[in-house]
């Protein structure tokens, strides 16, 4: 499948994973691969962690939509903005005619007490500022970096447990709003992204099939990141090659590539039982080794991306049993 | 860097509590400690919230508990030292909590049937971290054990058990509660007015479940805020050591300086840094041998050097944030996984080397 391809299938993909997988980085390379099929992406933040800005060497991105990289000869431009629990519930509040409402609760804390008294709220709110912007941007892909998983179920599942908590009144319609968008293969699609470890890997597992039961998002193929490129010739005998080493330092070059190869086949193992526990297909990162991560690591998870959406087949967004065969 | 060693500091306290971001192997080298402990001859109470299902199955843990159940050590050599541990069920914990500080059985039974209570008791953030601090504090004032140690929950805002306890009070201390319980004519009907526009924005049946959650609490308040204090003075006192758990990576270590910055705030030190799954170091080469077979080799000890210096780097800037004079443990990457417990010991001896 082309990457534009791949693109075109829905409005938005919602990045989801654990703490430490790369979500972030995963999401900045999904843009720069739209950008460079031509389409405009849409950044979006939601955990004010300001953790994408540094990525593109740019200053802080805020509430406001901001170009963060800009269109060239062979890229289209990439957007961004940051999209916040409070400033989401404020601008919802003042939208729905009760801006004075909005100001007295602010003042006086009661928004706290909303909050506690009906959890998800937020989440839903920042939900429904992201379906705004899926239907009034620009951009023709809108990539969420979603807060780390425990909160990211929570996050998706706001809606649906709003719609059955608020009987009436304008947080029902809400609910029932993004809950359809959530549930449209041709608006949303979720990718989560794991490391090859056994943890990280099993919960994967779990929020997928929760995603699926209990939201009925559709699931994009799944990110393995981190994996070791595999490295020929580690199997060789030493014994006997000539070196001006001694013995010493030939036994740490051994137990250095033993110890790679060690953790190549513990990945391979753990990719392996991601595949056989979960029916989707596997989009595989490379480990960068780099000490920092800026643009030309991004622009290389993007090639690598790239090679492996084209390794993939996917049924059309139409088809709404993607995923769970 | 402080010269006592991790053991010599486990030893000394009565009450242990790892923190960290999620993902760094909190729960593990919670285990592990609990372990190595209770090996020493200690009777050791492990609290842990969310462990791997392998883990927990190691453990011996099939399901969320209140009371710690018995771990078997096996025979050998374990000093008379017992491990028990938990895994929290927060839900159960909070009712029970509820049900200790009601003044009589209806009174609690109107809370534990509120839809509001059900919404804080279950998908609150900070309930689960709460709940640990209310768990943790029950065995530590108990007595029944020497060594209590807790695992917190990996939240983004990871020091939310700090301020968990008094998360209720606050509530509670909220001026709606005030307003709504106040005798006045002018409050109530300044509350009325409010009540009314808050149904407007969620609806009329959330705001009616306030209301009564508010009136069932009526006169517990007093109970939970002097237990909150208690559970704080418990963490300040010098029987209470805060591990920091976390890995070498540059976003660990940022959030883990962050840790240890609010505990300072809070008056609160580090005693020891765990850093954890560090990559093996290899012996570095002064010359590189030509033959062709040597450069997968070579490549593979370049990477894994790039790797442990790059470590080194964010240890370096965490240790530098840490000003608590911690002790420090280096824990370096096993070749396998750990989930049994010759995993964990394996891992014990290398978090207390001899």
């Amino acid at each position: 499948m082309d990457p534009d391809e791949y693109f075109n299938r829905t409005r938005m993909v919602i990045v989801a994973g654990k703490g430490g997988v790369g979500k972030t980085v995963l999401s900045a390379a999904l843009a720069r691969l739209a950008a460079r099929t031509g389409l405009t992406a849409l950044l979006v933040e939601v955990d004010g962690r300001n953790a994408l800005a540094p990525l593109f060497e740019v200053g802080e991105i805020g509430y406001e939509e901001a170009v963060i990289a800009s269109a060239t000869d062979d890229s289209a431009k990439i957007l961004a903005r940051s999209i916040t629990p409070d400033t989401a519930l404020v601008e919802w509040l003042d939208d729905h005619g009760m801006k004075l409402v909005s100001k007295r609760l602010q003042k006086t804390g009661a928004i706290d007490v909303i909050a506690t008294a009906t959890p998800g709220i937020k989440d839903l709110l920042v939900l429904g500022k992201i379906k705004q912007l899926v239907v009034e941007s620009d951009a023709d892909i809108v990539i969420v970096d979603a807060p780390a998983a425990g909160h990211a179920m929570t996050f998706l599942r706001a809606p649906a447990l709003l719609a059955e908590m608020a009987r009436s009144g304008p947080i029902n319609t809400q609910a029932h709003a993004v809950l359809a968008m959530l549930q449209d293969p041709k608006q949303c699609e979720v990718m989560l992204v794991t490391l090859p470890e056994e943890t990280p890997v099993n919960e994967l597992i779990d929020t997928a099939f929760q995603l699926e039961d209990d939201v009925g998002i559709q699931l994009a193929p799944v990110v393995v990141n981190g994996m070791y490129p595999i490295i020929d010739g580690l199997d060789a005998d030493l014994s006997g090659v000539k070196s001006n080493l001694g013995a010493a330092k030939i036994d740490e070059l051994r137990a250095a590539g033993d110890f790679r190869q060690q953790r190549s086949i513990l990945q391979a193992g753990q990719r392996a039982r991601l595949a056989e526990m979960l029916p989707l297909e596997q989009l595989v990162l490379p480990y960068v080794f780099d000490a920092d991560i800026g643009l030309p690591q991004i622009d290389e998870l993007a090639d690598a991306l790239a090679e492996a959406i084209a390794n993939i087949e996917l049924p059309g967004a139409a088809d709404e049993t993607a995923g769970d065969q | 860097m402080s010269t006592r060693s991790f053991v010599e500091l486990i030893a000394d306290k009565s009450i242990v509590v790892l923190a960290g971001t999620g993902g760094v192997g909190k729960t593990t080298t919670s285990a592990v400690v609990a372990l190595h402990a209770a090996k020493a001859g200690r009777k050791v109470a492990l609290v842990t919230i969310d462990p791997a299902k392998r883990l927990a199955d190691a453990l011996g843990l099939d399901e969320l508990s209140n009371e710690p159940s018995r771990i078997d050590l096996g025979a050998d050599g374990n000093d008379g030292g017992e491990l028990w541990a938990l895994m929290l069920d927060t839900k159960s914990t909070f009712d029970e909590l509820i049900t200790r500080y009601s003044a009589d059985p209806a009174q609690a039974q109107r809370i534990l049937n509120n839809d509001f209570y059900g919404n804080i008791s279950n998908a609150l953030s900070g309930t689960q971290e709460y709940m640990a601090m209310e768990k943790l504090y029950e065995l530590a004032e108990g007595g029944d054990y020497d060594l209590v140690i807790v695992d917190t929950p990996p939240s983004r805002n990871a020091l939310a058990f700090l301020d968990s306890p008094n998360m209720l009070t606050r509530l509670l201390d909220h001026w709606l509660y005030k307003a709504l319980m106040g005798s006045t004519r002018t409050i109530m009907k300044a509350s009325q007015l409010l009540l009314k526009q808050l149904s407007k924005v969620v609806g009329g049946e959330v705001v009616e479940d306030v209301v009564a959650f508010f009136q069932a609490f009526e006169g517990m308040e007093d109970g939970f805020k002097e237990r909150s204090q208690r559970v704080m003075e418990l963490l300040a006192s010098d029987a209470c050591a805060f591990v920091l758990v976390a890995s070498a990576r540059r976003d660990t270590t940022i959030e883990a300086a962050y840790l240890a910055r609010q505990l300072a705030d809070n008056d609160l030190d580090v005693a020891a840094v765990v850093m954890n799954r560090l990559q093996p170091d290899f012996v570095r080469l002064n010359r590189r041998p030509r033959a062709p077979e040597y450069e997968p080799f070579l490549r593979a000890h370049d990477e894994l050097h790039a790797l442990a210096d790059r470590e080194e780097t964010h240890i370096a800037s965490l240790l530098s944030q840490v000003e608590s004079d911690p002790v420090v443990v280096r824990v370096p990457l096993l070749a396998t996984d750990v989930h049994d417990l010759d995993g964990m010991n394996q891992l014990g001896t290398k978090i207390f080397p001899n």
